[in-house]
């Protein structure tokens, strides 16, 4: 069950697709603008400009132009730290609370001799 | 420069344990059962362990990989109701970077044969990972991240 606000949300709905993903990863090593993201795609540039409205509207992606050409940049308060953060801390937590249940069962009291030393 | 940024977050996660509420409860309400199962890396030693389970009272946890990053936890017990709720608020440090603030609310419902837990965390976090050498890594792992919750959550 995931419970997060509503970013987060379109951030896993932008990331489902793998183009965007491939976007996503070009743009982590640095801005771009939108023919250099094109350039290894199989698609259209309007249909990259489509997909990049969604990496936008996720808050992932900014971009900005400047004259004729549009850069795009990974937003890093987005996905680099709070989400990345937010994600594991979550993680984290349901790894403890099964280790919880193991414990629980294996120091069980009454079914079966303690075997925890 | 570091980037300032302040992302608020809550999450909830809901177990049913086959163990009546005292004994859940117990699990973190002594210092030794929650030692047992509670840290992320039992491999990492820990250097300061405080644990007063009362309201008003602290936990203070410092642990890491030797030689590598102190991960520090600092926390303050606000309300305890026995086998019934703990509500505690605490912030987290790597080494001298404050990188969260949280509430932490712990409830424990009896339930046929067993108790559920539900364990909420409302938070703040603070300027993430922000640093330029991790950046594209981060991203990649951030990504791997997303990805495997993703596919989780379309199988659930």
């Amino acid at each position: 069950m995931l419970n997060y606000q509503a970013p987060l949300d379109l951030a896993f709905q932008a990331l489902a697709d793998p183009t965007r993903r491939i976007m996503v990863e070009r743009l982590s090593q640095g801005p771009a603008s939108v023919s250099e993201l094109a350039r290894p795609l199989d698609m259209t540039l309007s249909a990259v400009v489509q997909h990049l409205a969604v990496l936008e509207a996720s808050g992932l992606v900014r971009s900005q132009k400047v004259g004729r050409v549009r850069t795009c940049r990974i937003e890093p308060a987005a996905l680099q730290s709070a989400e990345r953060w937010i994600s594991e801390r979550r993680a984290s937590w349901e790894r403890r609370l099964d280790r919880l249940g193991a414990f629980l069962i294996e120091t069980e009291p009454t079914t079966k001799p303690r075997s925890k030393k | 420069m570091t980037n300032r940024n302040a992302k608020h977050a809550t999450f909830t996660i809901e177990r049913v344990y086959p163990a009546a509420p005292a004994r859940v409860f117990t699990a973190w309400s002594n210092k030794e059962v929650k030692t047992a199962w509670a840290y992320c890396h039992p491999e990492w030693p820990v250097s300061e362990h405080v644990f007063d389970f009362r309201e008003g009272g602290r936990e203070h946890l410092v642990t890491g990989p030797v030689g590598g990053t102190r991960h520090v936890f600092d926390a303050v017990f606000h309300d305890i109701v026995p086998d019934q709720r703990i509500v505690y608020a605490y912030d987290m440090h790597l080494d001298a970077r404050r990188i969260s603030i949280s509430l932490t609310t712990i409830e424990f419902f009896a339930e046929a044969g067993g108790t559920r837990l539900v364990f909420t965390e409302q938070g703040v976090f603070l300027d993430g990972y922000d640093d330029i050498a991790g950046r594209e890594e981060g991203t990649r792992i951030g990504l791997d991240n997303l990805d495997r919750q993703l596919r989780q959550q379309r199988a659930a």
